[in-house]
């Protein structure tokens, strides 16, 4: 289970008049618990959306109040918390950092007590399990957008993390990718949580938080959440 | 006409290339060491002729490897462009003997590392260099971030040539292709923020925290 309890971000920010720099709120404060399957963060740019998803493996520390997952705080077991939550990135080229697929994955299996064989058979299960046996060994430069974002989630899941986030992962994916990465999302045993523009997506998942100017202006259901964000961007628009 | 478009450049140690030669399949502890010993022999031994018998044995070694030449060449080239440059200025400041010897040991050298890394798997290479930094672990420092550090410097070479080329490219869009500003201003800048989402890429994977 993940916990937020009275998490507020802040951040630095410049002063355009020259003076010290101020201390903006970029989300909260925000107190919930997420026990669904599959939640999903909606929201439009720069409402805080991310700083939330980040909070949950602790690429974010709350300024103050915590973020628990399964009992375990963000800010004082930051290893442990990322052992078992996973995380994706919007865009796959900032998340692989190995040459090729199969490097890529071996990385992300070099925190479990493996020998390189085991790594290699366990990463090349990991490419094939997403359909990727055959491009194991080709440049990550040479693969395509949706390819890169499928290694992405192979690297992620290799280590069978008990929880998924994901930061827009379709967001740069053409309609045929979006499709099959939200497919493949939808079918891990892992409880979800995924920030998405996508609304369609969003109607899928079992409970909806609406993300607006820092704060989480609706949680619930997905049909009433969406049609909450709808209204939000048209008062807005 | 240009022709096909190649792929980015993969920076001057390339990429692995699969296969199973003896190069391929001897340890990459023992390739490391020996491409040591070869770098220093290439520095501690003088002269043209003994410059031409290292990149001989780079050669060799390139040919036993069986891997295309392509793989290493096209890394080669930013080599080579160095390698004349620097052997043109020591012709005119120290003679014809010496540009040789420093110009080819230079090409020797780089060829033999090309070989190593296009023989040898990344997650292999980690594992050495994090059993050759195990001794760091007495100063505090872990192993196994030292040898990512490293891994990640060599991964890093091509991501920042291709930074500066998609640089170079949106200042030719604007029209500011003359104007030195323009591209490396954005393109450290870019640089900056590749490093700190590569940072971010490891700590989301819980990589280097041991």
């Amino acid at each position: 289970m993940i916990a937020l309890d009275d998490v507020l971000v802040t951040a630095y920010s410049p002063d355009p008049a020259g003076g010290p720099d101020r201390v903006v709120r970029l989300l909260g404060p925000v107190s919930l618990e997420l026990v669904e399957h599959r939640v999903a963060i909606v929201g439009a740019n720069g409402s805080g959306k991310s700083t939330l998803a980040r909070l949950l493996n602790g690429l974010v520390l709350p300024s103050s109040g915590t973020v628990r997952v399964d009992g375990l705080d963000t800010a004082r077991d930051g290893a442990a918390v990322r052992r078992r939550v996973g995380f994706m990135f919007t865009d796959p080229d900032a998340q692989l950092v190995m040459p090729t697929p199969v490097e890529d994955v071996a990385l992300s299996l070099r925190r479990l007590s493996m020998t390189p064989t085991e790594r290699d058979v366990a990463a090349r299960a990991a490419l094939a399990r997403f359909g990727l046996a055959d491009r194991a060994e080709v440049p990550v430069h040479a693969l395509s957008g949706g390819q890169r974002q499928l290694l992405a989630l192979a690297s992620v899941l290799a280590t069978e993390p008990a929880v998924l986030v994901a930061d827009e992962p379709t967001t740069l994916l053409d309609l045929r990718w979006r499709g099959i990465v939200d497919a493949l999302l939808a079918d891990l045993p892992q409880q979800v949580v995924v920030v998405t523009h996508d609304l369609d997506a969003a109607l899928q998942a079992d409970r909806v938080l609406v993300v607006d100017d820092g704060s989480v202006v609706f949680d619930g259901p997905p049909p009433e959440a969406v049609a909450h964000y709808r209204a939000l961007m048209q008062v807005g628009a | 006409m240009s022709g096909p478009i190649r792929p980015p450049w993969a920076g001057p140690l390339g990429l692995y290339h699969p296969g199973t030669s003896v190069i391929h399949r001897a340890p990459a502890g023992l390739k490391l060491a020996l491409l040591a010993v070869f770098a220093i022999a290439v520095v501690a031994v003088r002269g043209p002729v003994s410059a031409l018998a290292f990149l001989g044995v780079a050669l060799l070694a390139q040919l036993v490897a069986r891997v295309p030449w392509h793989r290493t060449t096209r890394g080669l080239v930013p080599a080579l462009l160095t390698a004349a440059l620097i052997g043109a200025y020591q012709w005119w400041a120290r003679g014809w003997e010496t540009a040789v010897e420093v110009a080819v040991d230079l090409v020797a050298l780089v060829l033999l590392g090309a070989v190593v890394t296009a023989t040898t798997r990344a997650d292999t290479l980690l594992d050495v260099l994090a059993r050759v930094a195990r001794p760091l672990r007495h100063v505090g420092l872990s192993p196994e971030t030292v040898a990512l550090a490293v891994g990640l410097f060599l991964r890093t070479i091509p991501v920042l040539a291709r930074m500066s080329l998609e640089t170079r490219d949106a200042a030719r869009a604007r029209g500011l292709d003359r104007e030195p500003r323009a591209i490396v201003v954005p393109a450290a800048v870019r640089m900056v923020a590749h490093a700190r989402a590569t940072g971010d890429a490891l700590a989301a994977r819980g990589l280097g925290e041991d």
